[in-house]
């Protein structure tokens, strides 16, 4: 009996000393730093330390931050013991930090690091991890610079046929002829959209020819702001036409954001006014074969544009003539002959041989081993 | 008032439905409604989410201090969030024919700011990435890493990515190998409007199952 209880109380005192020494041994984490974060708008700090050894007991660690000499408080959930970095995203501008890293054992002990030097988050002009990104911007620029420079000074710009444009006139003329009004949907996107510029610039010449013509021209709008750039664009065009009394504001009409509310309401305007002739130029989702589709129901010859490549096929499928993509882009500088839209047009062109240039270049270092290219346009992403 | 609700919901549901026929009153009811209603809820919409935190906190944030009796304590920090303010004001200046011209400034600074936004991020996602794709696979070619079928693949996108960027070359006549080459890119485009197409179509049909299943489960199973 007595052999027994000797026997319980070792054992009792081995386990408490092993517990005891292991969580006396927990290192705690070293080398901990924390910086402002490079590349970012100030909003927040880094903080780093070195990885532990594999037999260290460590199953994970904690963060704590002290706001100027306030309180350690703990930030955010354990981390896994693999983990070396952690950026502290909820920070407050002008306001110093200090961090201490906590190791966490699996038994609950714990081992804190030294605290790191106050540090204050803040913003940076220039991301340096995009400087390629801003070399590329540069030299397309400098491209399309250059041949607006060349294009105004007299020489001549070469565009090649564009199907779809080709047949404006002809779809202006056909409304013209059988009495009727055009209907222009510029989409659903916003004054800012690319593929919306691009289409209030078409609209600018479909806008003078309906003056000449004196053909209605209805354009149901489905952002306010877009409704107004468009009035006045399109009132412009009348009067540089020499038509000012054609131009009727309340054919240029918001009727509404939502998608489908928008889509059911130009489907209803198409039904019941006939137009002859649909332009779809712009920015379309999920409402573009609804559009496509009424438009071909009722017998308008439809012209369509857009730059989202989902809509694409439908707009194949159920219009006469399609503006693929860039054609959309290049549609004002095919329609209006203007140098500087001209210029900028073969600017991008030049664009498309660089990036020939860096396809080719790419494949020949990649089947040679040389990474360089594809590490860098990683980067930049 | 849950089976109020899908009453409603299915009577306009066939309202819309009935366009398939033809133009209709209820189609035209059901399109007054659905346009109303959705401008309503975007004006609603726009007062919480942008008015009110953009404009009018801000613009209360900034004139307080001035307001008699508040103690001036925030100073004159504020003032300059009543700039942009000011400038969006200028979208109203349409509602005076004399003073149209003034929104030309809030577009320009918003056609502007949305190019500045967008134009790398095109460059990135369209043209980096899509350069980077291209070029990858070849590193696995040189590794020995990649299967004939993945080879195949990688000089197919090659190919592809040429020849359609060669159809999209306007400041050159397509005439000669430019010509061929482009004709391949807008094969490529059209094999890939294919797939897009029957993938999305897959989609539409997926919502009108949706919609045919409430019709019968939600709402005729409500009424039997």
């Amino acid at each position: 009996m007595l052999k027994t209880i000797q026997w319980i109380v070792v054992t009792l005192v081995l386990c408490i000393s092993v517990s005891t020494v292991f969580s006396q041994g927990l290192t705690p984490p070293l080398n901990v730093t924390a910086v402002d974060t490079a590349n970012d708008d100030g909003s927040s700090i880094t903080i780093k330390w070195d990885a532990a050894a594999e037999d260290s007991g460590i199953s994970g660690y904690q963060i704590l931050r002290r706001i100027a000499d306030g309180e350690l408080e703990t930030i955010g959930d354990l981390l896994p013991v693999g983990t070396t970095t952690y950026v502290d995203s909820a920070i407050e501008g002008g306001t110093a930090y200090t961090y201490v890293v906590r190791a966490v054992s699996a038994t609950e002990a714990t081992a804190d690091s030294e605290q790191t030097a106050p540090v204050e988050g803040s913003g940076e002009w220039f991301h340096t991890e995009k400087t390629p990104l801003f070399i590329a911007m540069l030299l397309f620029s400098a491209a399309i610079v250059w041949n607006i420079y060349n294009a105004r000074s007299g020489k001549e710009v070469f565009v090649r046929r564009i199907p779809g444009l080709e047949a404006v006139d002809e779809a202006i003329g056909r409304a013209t002829e059988m009495g009727r009004s055009i209907l222009y949907v510029l989409g659903l996107g916003g004054v800012s959209g690319v593929a919306t510029v691009a289409s209030m610039t078409i609209l600018a010449q479909v806008a003078r020819r309906t003056a000449d013509y004196e053909t209605p021209l209805r354009v149901p709008c489905n952002d306010p702001i877009v409704m107004n750039v468009v009035r006045e664009m399109v009132k412009t065009a009348y009067l540089e036409e020499g038509h000012p009394d054609a131009y009727n504001e309340e054919n240029i009409f918001f009727l509404t954001e939502d998608q489908f509310a928008y889509a059911a309401g130009v489907d209803g305007i198409m039904v019941r006014e006939k137009p002859a002739t649909v332009f779809l130029q712009g920015s379309f989702a999920a409402e573009s074969l609804i559009l496509a589709e009424t438009g071909n129901s009722i017998g308008a010859i439809q012209i369509a544009g857009t730059d989202s490549e989902h809509q694409l096929p439908f707009f194949i499928a159920a219009c006469d003539y399609t503006l693929i993509g860039e054609e959309l882009y290049a549609a004002s500088a095919y329609l209006s002959k203007e140098p500087m839209l001209l210029g900028s047009l073969r600017g991008q062109d030049w664009g498309k041989v660089l990036i020939f240039g860096a396809i080719a270049l790419g494949v020949i270092l990649e089947l040679s081993g040389i990474t360089w290219i594809t590490t860098l346009l990683q980067r930049v992403n | 008032m849950e089976i109020f609700g899908i009453w409603i919901a299915a009577l306009l549901t066939l309202c819309i439905y009935s366009f398939l026929y033809k133009d209709n009153l209820f189609y035209r009811f059901a399109e007054h409604l659905f346009v109303g209603m959705s401008v309503g809820y975007g004006i609603v919409l726009s007062v919480h989410q942008g008015f009110i935190p953009f404009a009018w906190e801000p613009f209360w944030a900034a004139v307080k201090p001035f307001w008699p009796g508040v103690p001036r304590e925030a100073g004159w920090s504020g003032l300059w969030k009543l700039i942009p303010i000011g400038v969006g004001l200028l979208f109203f200046s349409g509602v005076s024919p004399r003073h149209t011209w003034l929104i030309r400034y809030p577009t320009a600074i918003l056609i502007g700011f949305g190019a500045g936004l967008s134009i790398p991020n095109v460059l990135r996602a369209n043209i980096f990435e899509q350069t980077r794709g291209t070029v990858e696979p070849f590193a696995a070619v040189h590794a020995g890493t990649l299967s004939g079928w993945g080879i195949f693949e990688a000089v197919l996108m090659v190919i592809g990515v040429i020849c359609t960027l060669t159809y999209f070359f306007f400041s050159v006549e397509h005439r000669g190998p430019l010509k061929w080459i482009s004709k391949v890119g807008i094969a490529f485009l059209m094999i890939g409007f294919g797939s897009a197409f029957g993938n999305t179509v897959m989609g539409r049909v997926a919502l009108l199952i949706q919609r045919v299943d409430f019709l019968i489960n939600d709402w005729i199973g409500s009424i039997f």
